[in-house]
């Protein structure tokens, strides 16, 4: 065979099989599986159940060993007033940690509000947690990949690897993250995940006296709490964020951010 | 008592500087504070010596040779100094090491490592092929003398290390390592801004903070950082042009006395010309700097986006003094009218460069600082009280001394720096030296003069 027909020939073969080569895919057996999971978890909040009475806050603290004096919290309750004069309140004295025992609003820099109960238009509490993202920011920015997505959605930290940089705090639009304050490393939510992976339902779920906080994984279309999430009208925080956050509200208020 | 020190070992970080008024979320604090505005400020110094050093090299602009020179070894002199604020505030400073060793590459600090180890090499590779002479002739003139004392041996040896075995300083020789000089010069441009508009990204990407997130904020980093690295430049040059003066005049150096020193009229000519020189690119830099801030500030306040609300109170109420009295009148204004006013002298740029290097760092600060001061839930304000007296080791790293220390260090570094790389070498006078003395190799150098 003369050099110049190998060539030819050569060059016919791979163009011949490049084209059913091309349909091959290299795959990654652990994305597939985490692609077609059967479990993804999500939480559902039910505003209308809150009362703000902070048992969720304390289960959470103890639960998950966050120094209870320290004024940082895996989960926290807002209370939103609206007065008839249209003014807006909010505050989250502690967190909620000893529910909302006092009537005045909580100003900051240690001043305190006293309302009108007749003035008050429209007032609720909204409790707050990681809202474990489809996309979240604070993973994309850790600088060494010490925070991460679970396969089963669970936006989780590793405390021998974090060196502490805040980036993932800054990132957060929701304000979960901070410095935990023993350990020093960055702390957020774990949907309890030493409870879930074990078929137990998270601490503050667990403490909620009025069903208010609910849990639920969202690919089993059975789960009487994906239905609701299904079939009711849920919101979320901050979408504009495009975050995707695994964190339903029902009777979520514009207000609330 | 007790309770107390329980309260004080459960202090969150952050709280200790952080005031909240009205309603702030639970975990909001000045998560980063001074340290992070001293990091945007080292580094942005560091690029912009480079900057600046690189207009001689690349761009041949002559007259700048001598603070060309200057600025090239200030730069590296900086360049330890940019990561020494990150360190400061980590909160685990001994993981630091794991951003270069198990990089997250979504990450905009990630490419820190990267970066930064490049940038460092381009300016150390640059700073030997300009000195590679120099180190030739030192340890040649060391060489032939026989009565060394342990410390000239050492300094010796440690010069022989330094031309990594490179001793030929012939023209052409000489002709390459200027070559090498600019090629790394010019890769270094581009890769200065990096350097800096990273940091600008780290910054501009958090889409969390509504002050922070805008495309400009990387280009606004970079222009504001050659900047204030060539205001530092001025600053230092003039300096120690100031000190070299004297000791001309008084002749009380060891250089000072030798016939062939530079007189105090020559170094005052020399001095004027290169601050001349160097302002107009200063000038040139502020108005793009200060253009694309107010561009940025004009397009948020005229979008009014929901995040405007706040912000508007951060920017003209609460912030006002600091923004437009400090950043702006005092830092970017003034040195700026100061420099355009005709007869500019060295004494008025000199001073012009330090209104702008403190307009810049008020620019770092209300950016950093100022990205914080407003709550995520948009109702509520943070303070922040920057600990001065330090009473334990995070309030005094994260506070007035820490800063403090990282600004002194560059200046430190430099002295010793100055005593590898001269910064003020002249060309002529060490090629006149061995011209005259001897021919082509250099061990054989026969010079006798102690330096």
């Amino acid at each position: 065979m003369k050099r110049r027909d190998f060539l030819k020939k050569s060059i016919l073969v791979i163009a011949g099989a490049s084209v059913p080569l091309s349909a091959l895919q290299m795959v990654d057996p652990k994305k597939v599986l985490a692609e077609n999971l059967d479990i993804h978890w999500a939480f559902l909040i039910d505003t209308f159940k809150c009362v703000g009475c902070g048992f969720c806050v304390k289960a959470c603290k103890t639960e998950n060993n966050i120094p209870f004096e320290a004024n940082v919290t895996r989960t926290w309750v807002e209370r939103y007033v609206y007065t008839k004069d249209d003014r807006r309140y909010i505050d989250s004295p502690k967190g909620a940690l000893y529910g909302y025992t006092d009537p005045r609003i909580d100003m900051g820099m240690g001043e305190y509000k006293e309302i009108d109960p007749d003035n008050v238009g429209k007032a609720f509490f909204v409790p707050k947690l990681c809202n474990h993202c489809i996309t979240p920011p604070c993973t994309q920015v850790c600088p060494v990949g010490a925070t991460y997505k679970a396969d089963n959605g669970v936006v989780l930290v590793d405390r021998s690897w974090c060196i502490g940089c805040g980036y993932c705090i800054m990132a957060c639009p929701y304000g979960a993250r901070f410095f935990h304050p023993t350990l020093h490393v960055a702390d957020k939510c774990t949907f309890c995940y030493h409870r879930i992976t074990k078929g137990m339902d998270t601490a503050c779920v667990n403490a909620c006296p009025f069903g208010a906080r609910k849990m639920c994984n969202i690919r089993d279309i059975d789960d009487p709490i994906t239905k609701i999430i299904m079939n009711q009208r849920v919101g979320v925080l901050k979408d504009e964020f495009g975050t995707k956050p695994q964190a339903f509200y029902i009777g979520l208020a514009q207000e609330v951010r | 008592m007790i309770e107390q020190v329980a309260q004080h070992a459960m202090q969150v970080h952050g709280e200790a500087w952080t005031v909240k008024e009205l309603f702030v979320l639970p975990n909001e604090y000045i998560y980063w504070s001074i340290q992070i505005v001293m990091y945007p400020f080292m580094t942005g110094l560091v690029a912009g010596a480079f900057v600046l050093s690189s207009l001689y090299h690349v761009f041949g602009v002559k007259k700048l040779k001598e603070i060309a020179r200057f600025s090239l070894v200030f730069s590296f002199a900086l360049l330890p100094v940019a990561m020494m604020p990150l360190l400061l505030h980590l909160q685990q400073p001994l993981r630091g090491i794991n951003v270069l060793m198990t990089p997250h590459f979504t990450s905009a600090i990630s490419a820190f490592g990267i970066v930064f180890l490049t940038y460092s090499f381009i300016v150390a590779s640059e700073l030997w092929f300009e000195y590679r002479k120099h180190f030739v002739l030192t340890y040649s003139r060391l060489e032939v003398r026989l009565d060394l004392g342990f410390f000239d041996n050492l300094r010796r040896l440690f010069f022989k290390t330094l031309t990594l075995g490179a001793f030929d300083i012939s023209e052409e020789a000489q002709e390459k390592d200027h070559k090498a000089v600019k090629v790394l010069a010019s890769i270094g441009i581009p890769i200065a801004c990096f350097l800096h508009g990273y940091a600008g990204f780290i910054f501009g990407s958090v889409k969390a903070n509504a002050l922070w997130m805008t495309p400009l904020m990387p280009v606004i980093f970079i222009c504001s950082a050659v900047v204030s690295g060539i205001a530092l430049c001025i600053l230092t040059y003039v300096l120690t042009q100031e000190i070299r003066k004297f000791m001309a005049r008084r002749r009380i150096a060891r250089w000072a006395k030798d016939t062939g020193a530079p007189s105090f009229e020559e170094l005052r000519g020399a001095e004027e010309q290169e601050v001349r020189t160097v302002s107009n690119y200063l000038l040139y830099f502020m108005i793009a700097a200060i253009t694309l801030e107010i561009l940025d500030l004009i397009f948020r306040g005229y979008t009014q986006v929901k995040s405007w609300d706040i912000l508007r109170e951060v920017i003209m109420e609460r912030d006002f003094f600091k923004i437009f009295i400090l950043q702006y009148t005092i830092g970017n204004a003034l040195p700026f009218l100061m420099m355009i006013w005709p007869n500019r002298s060295v004494r008025r740029v000199t001073a012009a460069s330090v209104l702008i290097l403190f307009g810049v760092f008020m620019m770092r600060w209300n950016v950093v600082i100022g990205g914080q001061a407003f709550s995520l839930s948009f109702a509520g304000f943070m303070h922040y009280h920057m600990p001065i007296i330090p009473h334990n080791w995070e309030t005094f790293k994260e506070g007035f001394f820490g800063a403090l220390t990282v600004m002194i260090t560059p200046f430190v570094i430099f002295y010793f720096l100055n005593k590898i790389f001269p910064a003020f070498l002249k060309d002529d006078e060490s090629v006149e030296e061995f011209e005259g003395v001897n021919g082509k190799s250099a061990p054989e150098f026969s010079a006798t003069r102690p330096y």
